[in-house]
């Protein structure tokens, strides 16, 4: 190569890609507002975890969904694996610390989502929406099966979780268990941001938004998704162990289809492609879901079900405008 | 002169339809190749055959010696066989900036980098900098490549191409749709690529293929039906009777 002719161009041209990863301050005031929920409002951080929970879970999809262009109807298969995975560690001791269960726990939900991975690899939306929800059900079904190991429909019962760090003890109140749920989704979050605005996540963009170009440019766009989908398959799972793990109980719901396709709720909800769709989305859904339950015990699936056909209804433009300002606070100046 | 790349009795098949029948295509390293012919004859069959997005139903294509009939299409791209689109394929919300890394950073080996902010390599921007230069588009830069004007659409198309540094380049109708004020600067740029990189490129434009290229093969019904320098196919009877029509008796 030649020596640069154009530093000023070049600098610019670094400015500006560097530009696109900084931390925006909408971004701060989001992260400083969810630390003072730990200081400021202890009496709900039971629900906090669970949103906190979902947040992560939404953020895997949005990795498929919002960045590459994957749509899923059966991600709970690798949130339950993660969060069966977690009860078994703890229940017979097989890794007692917590966090190193979690680990493992993604790390299985990892291996799972590689080798189904290929199967998403080919087909249109509708062939992934089928494959991605057989998928789902066939571990849903074998958890039922086995009961021996899982509890089948009683859940798996008897999971006490050791002390953090072998240190802080898993309390009635949920604090300890919001502020391990908080640290994890907060650095998962700052992993996944730094995947979106690396080279791979440009090459993710390029995938979604035209494979037939983007392996014109010499891109494996079945490496890119096997990649990014073995990625989301962790975070599920990890998302799952963190449910285990604060509950100290898991069900067979943990893999159920309606745990997919709420996902799928809350990420439209929150909007895709901006990182924090899935948290904002959490956050509204579980708001939502709350204050239905109070007013209306019985039937507050009725009124979600209706809420969320309301927001449809009310138009994909409203919604877009909401998400376009939300968007702008966060991404490009 | 060495064989760039060299098609043997390939073919293609649609059900009954021949989209490319028997073609044996030879391209010498360095040269200005044009395919022409009417519409539907398979020139851009060819290209997607030449490139992996189609799978040949029989036949070898060989590059600089080296058989990539069953090659994934990246891989081809990084054995040097870049191409363009006859229609547009960008990425609409990427700006030239972004489109060209994109290529630039897959060519160097680190487009699968997650843990670095892209654009943090200074070697990937210089690059990224030199070939928005070479083909205008340092000027609209930071726009996305959606809201270009068409004709730096186009010229980014080209740039995207030259940036995976092919040894073979592949031009689909380059001029395809510009409108006549932007013309020139495509042609020039076309022009003015790399003297060692081969060109085979499809195009309807008789002035430019005659300008241009110093080879020809007409193509007829997925068939090869002449080739030859310009001034041979000009002079061929049967290609004016099939193909150039009025074009050529106008000169």
């Amino acid at each position: 190569m030649s020596a640069p002719a154009y530093p000023i161009l070049i600098a610019s041209v670094a400015q500006y890609l560097g530009r696109r990863a900084r931390w925006r301050s909408a971004e701060y005031a989001f992260w400083a507002i969810a630390a003072a929920t730990l200081v400021l409002l202890p009496g709900k951080h039971l629900i906090l975890t669970e949103i906190a929970i979902l947040g992560l879970f939404a953020l895997s999809l949005d990795l498929l969904l919002g960045f590459s262009g994957i749509i899923s109807l059966g991600h709970a298969a690798f949130f339950g694996l993660g969060a069966y995975a977690a009860g078994l560690f703890a229940k017979h001791g097989l890794i007692s610390e917590p966090v190193l269960a979690l680990l493992a726990s993604g790390l299985l939900a990892a291996l799972l989502g590689f080798a189904t991975s290929f199967l998403v690899l080919r087909g249109s939306d509708l062939t992934r929406l089928m494959v991605t929800l057989g998928v789902s059900l066939i571990l849903r079904e074998l958890a039922n099966r086995f009961d021996g190991l899982t509890g089948g429909a009683d859940g798996l019962q008897g999971i006490t979780i050791a002390p953090l760090l072998a240190r802080f003890a898993f309390d009635i109140g949920g604090h300890t268990g919001y502020l391990y749920s908080m640290a994890v989704l907060f650095v998962l979050f700052v992993v996944a941001r730094r995947i979106i605005y690396s080279p791979f996540g440009l090459s993710l963009g390029a995938v979604k938004g035209n494979p037939l170009r983007a392996s014109a440019v010499g891109i494996s766009v079945n490496a890119r998704l096997v990649t990014i989908y073995t990625i989301a398959a962790a975070y599920a799972g990890i998302a799952g162990a963190l449910l285990t793990q604060t509950t100290q109980f898991c069900s067979l719901d943990v893999l159920s289809f309606e745990r997919s396709a709420d996902l799928l709720i809350v990420l439209i909800l929150g909007g895709t492609g901006y990182l924090y769709g899935g948290l904002i989305g959490a956050i509204l859904f579980k708001l939502v879901q709350d204050w239905l339950a109070a007013v209306t015990p019985q039937y507050w699936q009725f009124w979600l079900g209706l809420v969320l056909v309301a927001i449809v209804l009310m138009g994909r433009e409203r919604m877009g405008a909401w998400f376009a300002a939300a968007r702008s606070l966060i991404r490009r100046e | 002169m060495s064989l760039a790349l060299e098609t043997t009795a390939l073919s293609k098949h649609f059900g009954g339809i021949y989209a490319a029948n028997n073609v044996f295509l030879r391209v010498e390293s360095g040269a200005r190749h044009a395919l022409i012919g009417p519409n539907g004859a398979g020139k851009t069959t060819i290209i997607n055959l030449l490139t992996g997005v189609l799978r040949p139903s029989a036949g070898r294509i060989m590059l600089k010696g080296r058989d990539i009939t069953n090659l994934a299409p990246h891989r081809r791209v990084q054995l040097g066989v870049a191409r363009t689109f006859q229609i547009n394929q960008l990425f609409g919300a990427f700006t030239p900036i972004e489109t060209i890394g994109l290529a630039v950073s897959e060519r160097m080996g680190s487009g699968g980098d997650w843990w670095r902010v892209a654009g943090s390599k200074p070697s990937v921007d210089s690059q990224i900098v030199e070939i928005l230069e070479r083909f205008h588009l340092t000027d609209v830069m930071l726009e996305s490549a959606a809201t270009l004007p068409y004709g730096k659409q186009r010229l980014l198309e080209i740039a995207l191409a030259i940036a995976c540094r092919p040894q073979v380049l592949l031009l689909d109708e380059p001029a395809a749709g510009v409108p006549e004020e932007e013309r020139h600067e495509i042609l020039a740029s076309v022009v003015a690529l790399p003297k060692d990189v081969t060109v085979l490129f499809i195009e309807h434009d008789m002035d430019l293929v005659f300008s241009f290229a110093d080879r020809i093969s007409v193509l007829v019904n997925g068939a090869l039906f002449a080739e030859g320098s310009p001034q041979e196919v000009s002079r061929d009877e049967r290609v004016k009777a099939v193909y150039l029509g009025e074009d050529a008796a106008d000169e």
